[in-house]
């Protein structure tokens, strides 16, 4: 078989009787890609393709060291993510007493405080798009392939969860389990989940009455193997989109809540926070709106090539 | 949708008003094309941020600062403020207390609705009856208690008709009280003691105060009003003083957001925008708005509440006193705000009128001194860096909340005090409050009316903040009631400097500052005055002369 | 096609009565009350606005009475607006919000989707680039930050605009809270346009098509657009929906009279029925919209059909 033969007819010759993924494939960068029926020499193939981006390399990279700034820098920095420089509230970036990047109204550190609000940030991304990915792929894709009533009363219950205004979930989790931050992060990712169900339910439909799952369905494969051998994978390309897509649009819905005062509490904080803060300032302390602004689109943008990268490295059509 | 309003607004003018070319009636007129962006080019026409969208426009069921603004611009009060927020006539043109202080009596002077009906001592007693209808729900109604039978009205164990409040004649009133109580007058200028409309009422029932509906006593009259939007009122030609006010039109904008407002300021497109300098701006307004920024006292203090009750950590005295002793409030007035804030070592703001004397005992130390007696008197409570006292500290959403937080945790955290911070909303931070949820809360007091005694009855038996704090002191307790009956200026000062003295020696809260008030006025506008009471009647406003 | 339509619309009760009771209750659980406030009331006064509100019911007797009450239509007085009924707050925001709105959605569609198309076309190409950092500049800058930047920059130090406010809805008070709005929702389109149309691009019966003798403008406009158009569609009701809420932020920095803002803060106010009241309007409108973003669906996509 040859990499030129179109997808679906390669996938109905060897798919669904083998034995999904070898031990351990290297480097797997995301669960769902786990059961792609190609396994161990897909996700090798992804990887050289992806390696061969430099867009996406670049980024990689560049989130990793944000990620490594984030999680080491505090340490090295003088000064503690409460501590006060009582001598020094509002500078903007100086060498003195090492606010290098100045400090906030509060006379804190403002580069400590970027960094610490990174951890918080990006922790909210990968808990909360890694939430609504498993349940969103999952459901999305049980109900697009039963169909039918199933399928109804599937979609019904997220109408439902759209149709609940997010702020009571949260406001709910707050007042029954305290203002836990990881409860936070897992209401935003309850939510997230609907719009990756509805897509992947979209594609699923759309999937479904193509000839290869047919095929599978005529030979007899159960259905909870055609999901998630057969339609997870194939609807791979707009999921990962999606992902690139949730993880900023998680970001900044902390920070919309942060904004409306039920995120983070001080003195904890996180770039949507450090933002906001410092849009009030635009005009007579920009810093602090320039330096977390510029750390979180950073992030994003390096976040969307390599989402972009791992789209064209994953599915082989857009080749 | 053209003239929504107007309806209430009456047309006939016989002014022939100062400088001013344009007869009202062309002002008026102009107000009734709702789009168009002002009435006549020599109209004077005011446009205000103005905070918030109000509640309502009933006086009686409304409390906030931004809601109070439009009501006593609608209905003027028997006794009213001036410019400087001081007391003068109003519908009252004088009155009499009986040598006992029990017994007032108004006379009126000849004045008219809007509709041109006139107004009676009948409307006042109607008012004030109907303010303490358990219906009604006034918030501010505890202010009436002094009248005969007031409290079981507002109960419900008796009848509107048992108030103490009687018509002797068209243009006489007589209020009788149960005992002396020095800040009555006071009470009778919020906009809750205005005079209402019987005859409005009875016909449109809740909507008499919507526009087409509503007539008015005051200088201006409702001419429209869209939610979120804008409220529009323009000059009552039949005011009793009519001839005296310059304004012709008001137009006031609930603008919610700080900057907002600031930037609609600097357009040019408002003249006066209420609150609209945050903390954060500050400086930047006061190197760019020169004469425009218009910082001056106010009758409000920002302290924190202590949670007093027992099993609580700061049921213990030296705790309360080490924090209090730790607390550098020059810091937070002048790095942290900036923006005039006196820094505070009492309970009652200074700029009260009466207000009591007396400050905490530390006021004067050093801050190392302040800081070895605190470290000493925690130790001795048994505290340390290396025994820390984990303490929470409540704060409603805002950002200059948030900071000051920040500050006075850093501060208290020498003294080995692990602060969490918690920030809830509003409705939920002073819920927290009400029921005793919280170690330490911040807290804002505005009086309500330019007297102690909003301050001091809280923290007495009964009071808000006493249920709220546990705060119990039979003696303070009497102390505040002495003074409340208390008719001589100078008796009553000193009962009510012990009072708030007994507070302090007892370390039972921490104040922090005394607020002021920041707001932008255009140069082009006139008469209006910074005053304690953060009242600026728009009737006294005149556009400059340039 | 009708018959599937009522259905869905009948099914819309069952849903709707589930939101509104579910919000009923996650309110009432919520902390704090419609009149927690700075100035804390006598317990004589609290007690006389609890009676006059019927708070002082038990829930199930005020569930029951509010339930009462919608069913004729009455979504009750406003806690905090005292002089208006919820129904007439909503129906005087809602077609400010829905102005707002929709110009927002209309405009990122107009731009979105095309910018999408010329990307995916130009692949790897300058325009792609350009394309993709703009639309994740606009990803990447939250509402809160790019509206007062608008408001400073068009209409404080240049002039332009007007800072904000509404003035009856006049164009020049649109343009900046529209376009605020729609920025982000403009990226998003377009970056799922160019990925749904590289796709469909790379699919074998373009392949086919062109293989046919199709010139490539006859492609992608016959064959490319509309199948590419259905991740887009799937998206857009949430989108609707979200740029409502959304608005949120712009209705407050702009001082726009919508519903949005009665949203949060009749939440945070803990002012019952107004919450309620956009609440169940917000729920009867995304159930409409996702009706409509299903039939649009089946519309583009033959292969889906609803025999349900």
């Amino acid at each position: 078989m040859t990499t030129e033969s179109t997808p679906y007819s390669g996938e109905q010759t060897h798919g669904a009787p083998l034995p999904a993924g070898g031990p351990n494939p290297p480097k797997a960068p995301d669960p769902a890609i786990e059961g792609a029926p190609a396994g161990e020499s897909l996700a090798k193939d992804a990887w050289r393709r992806l390696s061969q981006n430099r867009a996406a390399m670049l980024s990689l990279g560049l989130l990793i060291a944000i990620i490594v700034v984030c999680i080491v820098g505090p340490w090295l920095l003088p000064w503690g993510l409460a501590e006060v420089d009582w001598n020094a509230f509002g500078t903007g970036p100086t060498l003195e007493n090492a606010h290098y990047l100045g400090t906030d109204a509060n006379g804190r550190d403002l580069l400590t405080r970027v960094l610490y609000g990174g951890r918080v940030s990006l922790s909210v991304a990968l808990v909360a798009s890694f939430v609504s990915l498993v349940i969103g792929v999952l459901y999305g894709a049980i109900s697009g392939y039963l169909g039918g009533r199933v399928d109804n009363y599937m979609m019904r219950f997220v109408d439902i969860m759209y149709s609940l205004p997010f702020m009571f979930l949260v406001i709910l989790l707050m007042v029954v389990f305290g203002r836990n931050i990881f409860l936070i992060y897992a209401a935003i990712g309850a939510v997230e989940w609907l719009d990756m169900a509805r897509i992947v339910r979209g594609q699923t439909l759309a999937l479904k009455r193509r000839e290869f799952i047919e095929a599978a369905h005529a030979l007899g494969v159960r259905d909870t193997k055609i999901v998630t051998r057969h339609l997870i994978p194939n609807a791979i390309g707009p999921v990962i989109i999606y992902v690139t897509l949730t993880v900023p649009k998680v970001i900044l819905l902390e920070s919309f809540l942060s904004f409306l005062g039920l995120g983070v509490q001080e003195p904890l904080t996180s770039w949507g926070v450090l933002i906001s803060e410092g849009v009030d300032m635009m005009e007579s302390a920009p810093w602090m709106l320039l330096v977390p602004s510029i750390f979180l689109a950073l992030t994003l943008f390096c976040l969307n090539f390599l989402g972009d990268g791992l789209r064209d490295a994953l599915d082989p059509r857009t080749r | 949708m053209a003239a929504i309003g107007g309806r209430g607004t009456h047309y006939t003018m016989t002014s022939k008003h100062h400088k001013m070319i344009s007869p009202r009636t062309l002002a008026a007129l102009g107000s009734l094309t709702l789009g168009a962006l002002a009435g006549p080019a020599q109209a004077f026409s005011v446009d205000i941020a103005n905070g918030a969208e109000p509640g309502s426009l009933d006086p009686q069921k409304t409390n906030g600062v931004w809601e109070t603004r439009i009501t006593r611009a609608l209905f003027e009060r028997l006794v009213s403020y001036a410019a400087d927020g001081s007391l003068e006539p109003g519908l009252a043109e004088s009155w009499e207390i009986s040598d006992d202080g029990k017994t007032y009596t108004f006379h009126l002077r000849d004045a008219e609705w809007s509709d041109g009906e006139p107004i009676t001592a009948d409307d006042a007693v109607f008012a004030l009856r109907r303010v303490l209808e358990p219906t009604i729900a006034n918030q501010n109604a505890n202010l009436y208690y002094p009248i005969v039978n007031a409290r079981a009205i507002n109960t419900g164990e008796k009848d509107g008709s048992a108030l103490g409040v009687e018509a002797v004649d068209t243009h006489t009133l007589r209020i009788h009280l149960t005992q002396p109580t020095a800040w009555f007058l006071q009470a009778l200028a919020m906009t809750e003691a205005s005079p209402l409309p019987e005859h409005v009422l009875a016909k449109a029932g809740d909507g008499w105060v919507e526009p087409g509906n509503t007539v008015s006593s005051g200088a201006f009259t409702l001419s429209q009003w869209q939610p979120q939007s804008q409220i529009v009122v323009t000059s009552n030609s039949r005011y009793y003083d009519a001839d005296e006010v310059a304004v012709d039109k008001v137009v006031f904008y609930p603008i919610d957001d700080a900057n907002a407002a600031l930037n609609r300021f600097r357009t040019g497109e408002m003249d006066i925008a209420y609150s609209s300098v945050p903390a954060s701006r500050f400086d930047w307004a006061r190197e760019n708005l020169g004469e425009a920024l218009r910082v001056g006292p106010l009758t409000a203090e920002y302290f924190y509440m202590f949670n007093l009750h027992d099993g609580q950590p700061l049921a213990d005295k030296r705790v309360r006193e080490a924090l209090n002793l730790a607390v550098r409030r020059d810091v937070i007035t002048d790095q942290i705000l900036g923006q005039g804030q006196t820094p505070s070592f009492w309970y009652v703001p200074r700029n009260t009128a009466n207000t009591p004397q007396g400050e905490f005992d530390f006021a004067n130390l050093s801050m190392d001194e302040r800081m070895k007696r605190a470290t000493a008197l925690m130790r001795e409570a048994g505290y340390s860096p290396a025994h820390p006292l984990h303490l929470r500290l409540n704060y409603n959403t805002l950002e200059d909340h948030k900071k000051i937080a920040v500050a006075v945790a850093a501060m208290w955290k020498p003294l080995g005090v692990e602060v969490e911070l918690i920030n809830a909303e509003a409705a939920v931070h002073y819920a927290t409050i009400r029921e005793g949820n919280f170690e330490v809360a911040r807290y804002g007091m505005v009086a309500t009316i330019n007297d102690p005694f909003d301050f001091l009855n809280a923290y007495a038996d009964n009071g808000s903040a006493s249920q709220s704090s546990g705060y119990h002191d039979a003696e303070y307790d009497a102390l505040v009631a002495a003074s409340t009956a208390e008719l001589d200026p100078q008796k009553r000062r000193q009962l009510m400097t012990r009072a708030q003295q007994r507070l302090l020696d007892d370390y039972a809260l921490l104040p922090l500052y005394d607020y002021v008030s920041v707001h932008l006025v255009s140069p082009r506008i006139q008469g209006w005055e910074s005053n304690p009471m953060d009242v600026h009647p728009l009737r006294y406003l005149q556009e400059s002369e340039q | 096609m009708l018959i599937y339509t009522l259905k869905r619309l009948l099914q819309a009760i069952p849903t709707l009565l589930i939101v509104i009771t579910i919000s009923f209750f996650l309110m009432r659980v919520a902390p704090g009350g419609p009149f927690d406030g700075e100035r804390q009331l006598p317990p004589e006064i609290e007690a006389n606005l609890m009676a006059a509100y019927h708070l002082d019911e038990p829930l199930p007797m005020q569930y029951l009475r509010y339930m009462g009450n919608l069913l004729q239509g009455d979504f009750g007085p406003s806690f905090k607006y005292k002089d208006f009924s919820v129904t007439e707050l909503i129906m005087q925001g809602f077609p400010v919000s829905l102005e707002i709105g929709g110009l927002a959605i209309l405009l990122a569609l107009l731009v979105g989707l095309p910018l999408g198309i010329a990307a995916a076309i130009k692949r790897n190409s300058t325009v792609d680039y350009v394309v993709m950092g703009t639309a994740l500049t606009g990803i990447a800058v939250p509402n809160f930050v790019l509206a007062p930047i608008f408001a400073l920059v068009f209409g404080v130090l240049l002039g332009w605009l007007p800072a904000g406010g509404w003035n009856g809805g006049a164009l020049p008070n649109l343009v900046l809270p529209v376009v605020a709005l729609s920025i982000q929702q403009i990226a998003y389109i377009a970056r799922m346009m160019r990925a749904s149309m590289i796709e469909v691009l790379g699919s074998h019966f373009i392949r086919t098509a062109r293989a046919k003798g199709l010139n490539e403008g006859e492609v992608i406009w016959r064959h490319a657009i509309r199948p590419a158009l259905l991740p887009v569609m799937s998206y857009l009701g949430p989108a609707i929906a979200g740029i409502i809420t959304g608005s949120v932020v712009i209705e407050q920095i702009f001082g726009i009279p919508g519903i949005g803002r009665y949203f949060v803060q009749g939440a945070l106010n803990r002012d019952y029925t107004l919450v309620m009241g956009t609440v169940v309007f917000y729920g009867v409108l995304i159930v409409l919209m996702n009706l409509i973003v299903d039939l649009l669906y089946s519309a583009l996509d033959p292969q889906i059909r609803y025999d349900d």
